[in-house]
């Protein structure tokens, strides 16, 4: 599994596939190429590397939808990055309103868009 | 129950440093960080601080966060629990936090609130699309995680945070398209102006944005320029694609804690918002509960390191855990504050107090 499985990238057709997003030259910062995470994203196989929390990997995939809005069922990406918003809420291994901002990836986890205030049933 | 003497919400430079001080008098105390890492907002500066020498200005903010978090591991009296958040304060410096532990309560006799702040938002037509982001969230996507928050950035705001993020986002290799901001001048140092107009940023004052468009996130913004009443002129809309718009218009105080806990709280539009009205050496209105940093008014990392420092102090003596010059020692943070709060960018944070005091007063 790696970058190269294209429609893992682009699961909605507005991102450009096979993009990558992740900083390679940086004059301050050195990032090094971390190991590869693998997870799944409403059912496609995905991967993030090692250091990610959920919303950084999917932002690097291309993902910026995470959660939608209520009522009007809007797209919402992140929107704070630290916990403090609540916009980045997603189900995680079946747990609705997870924030992703700062929740660690890890190996295997089921990462799912929710409708709405998610499912706690 | 877990009990402690002091409890520390947040471990940016505002708690680490009131930890740091609490520790060297002898206090034990528990420090809760949401996060993963101690540090706060500094983690993700990497530009050199300005501010006075003695708050560490010309080194970057990540190394200054690592600094306090040696110094106050070195002391061994403050445990940290990290991924843990505080979620409700009750009477009798109850806290309640959530963590890889569960749901635990901690009592303590004193509490010191340094949570920081939460980033404002601005309304406009679609300003919910994905790809709308504060400009904590995109440095915290850039140079904590080293992914690009998008090829192309509309910014709205030139204050400091405004024009240092847009620099940042051009070291990552970002095409900053332009800095917006309503007020008719540029609101940060000209420093970090003129680097960016070095590189060909233009900077356009006077403008705002008048709505987002996109499918799914966003692709491209309309700004609109504002007259001198800061009223729309109609005609003088502009397109720009781009799939970032980054809002850097403010921070607002974090303190919902201490309106669980029942403290006076007032909205002072020159400190960012709601904070608590102060009560007897240097507490809150509130027995035993300190507040420090952003929380208690937005300013920078180098007054909030000080305001740490003089909450941890004053924590410990009430404690009785004082030095015998901790009173001169009060003395000269104060001072330093009043130092760092002199000058025209000083002027909001000391109007502000000002409003502040005088409810205390009331
Ligand atoms: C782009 C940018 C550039 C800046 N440049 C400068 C500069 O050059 N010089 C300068 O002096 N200042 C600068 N600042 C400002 C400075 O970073 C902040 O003023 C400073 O970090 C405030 O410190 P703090 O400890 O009050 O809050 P924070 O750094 O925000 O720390 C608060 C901490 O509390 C935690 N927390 C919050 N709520 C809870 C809870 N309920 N439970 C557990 N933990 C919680 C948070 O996760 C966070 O780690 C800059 C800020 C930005 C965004
Ligand atoms: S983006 Fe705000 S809580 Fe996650």
């Amino acid at each position: 599994m790696g970058l190269s499985n294209e429609s893992a990238l682009c699961y909605d057709g507005n991102c450009e596939s096979g993009e990558n997003m992740r900083i390679e030259e940086h004059p301050i910062l050195t990032f090094e190429v971390k190991k590869e995470i693998p997870f799944t994203f409403d059912g496609k196989a995905v991967v993030g590397r090692e250091g990610d929390t959920i919303a950084s990997a999917l932002h690097a995939l291309g993902i910026l939808a995470l959660s939608n809005s209520i009522r009007q069922h809007r797209h919402r990406g992140l929107y704070c990055a630290i916990g403090n918003c609540g916009s980045c809420h997603m189900t995680v291994n079946h747990v609705a309103n997870v924030r992703t901002c700062m929740t660690k990836l890890e190996a295997g986890m089921i990462v799912e868009s929710q409708p709405g205030k998610g499912r706690i049933l | 129950m877990i009990h402690t003497s002091l409890s520390i919400v947040g471990g940016g430079p505002a708690g680490l440093c009131a930890a740091i001080e609490a520790s060297k008098r002898g206090v034990d105390s528990i420090l809760f960080e949401r996060f993963d890492q101690l540090g706060g907002q500094l983690v993700k500066q990497t530009h050199k601080f300005f501010g006075s020498q003695r708050q560490y200005a010309g080194t970057r903010g990540f190394d200054i966060a690592s600094k306090l978090e040696r110094e106050l591991h070195e002391s061994n009296q403050c445990q940290t629990k990290l991924n843990t958040t505080v979620v409700g304060m009750y009477p009798n410096h109850v806290l309640t936090v959530s963590g890889p532990e569960g749901y635990q309560k901690i009592q303590s006799e004193a509490i010191i609130v340094a949570s920081g702040a939460s980033e404002r938002y601005l309304v406009f037509e679609n300003n919910d699309l994905p790809g709308i982001y504060g400009a904590g969230a995109v440095q915290t996507l850039m140079n904590q995680y080293g992914v690009l928050p998008g090829k192309r950035v509309v910014m709205v705001g030139s204050g400091n945070i405004g024009l240092i993020v847009s620099y940042q986002l051009l070291q990552a290799g970002v095409d900053v398209a332009c800095v917006i901001d309503a007020a008719p001048k540029i609101g940060g140092y000209l420093v970090h102006a003129s680097k960016l107009r070095r590189r060909g940023v233009p900077i356009q004052t006077s403008r705002t944005i008048l709505r987002a468009e996109g499918k799914s996130q966003v692709e491209r913004v309309i700004t609109i320029g504002l007259d001198q009443a800061w009223r729309p002129i109609p005609g003088t809309e502009e397109t720009l694609e781009c799939d970032l718009l980054c809002l850097a218009v403010g921070l607002s105080p974090l303190t919902q804690l201490l309106s669980m806990g029942g403290a006076s709280m007032r909205q002072i539009q020159e400190l960012g918002g709601v904070v608590a009205v102060e009560g007897n050496e240097g507490q809150t209105t509130l027995e035993g509960i300190y507040v420090a940093g952003d929380a208690a008014g937005i300013e920078e990392a180098s007054s909030a390191m000080v305001e740490g420092r003089i909450a941890g102090i004053r924590a410990a003596m009430q404690l009785g855990h004082g030095l015998p010059d901790d009173n001169h020692t009060l003395q000269q943070l104060e001072e330093e504050l009043q130092g760092l709060r002199r000058g025209p960018f000083g002027a909001k944070t000391r109007i502000g107090l000002d409003k502040l005091r005088e409810e205390k007063h009331a």
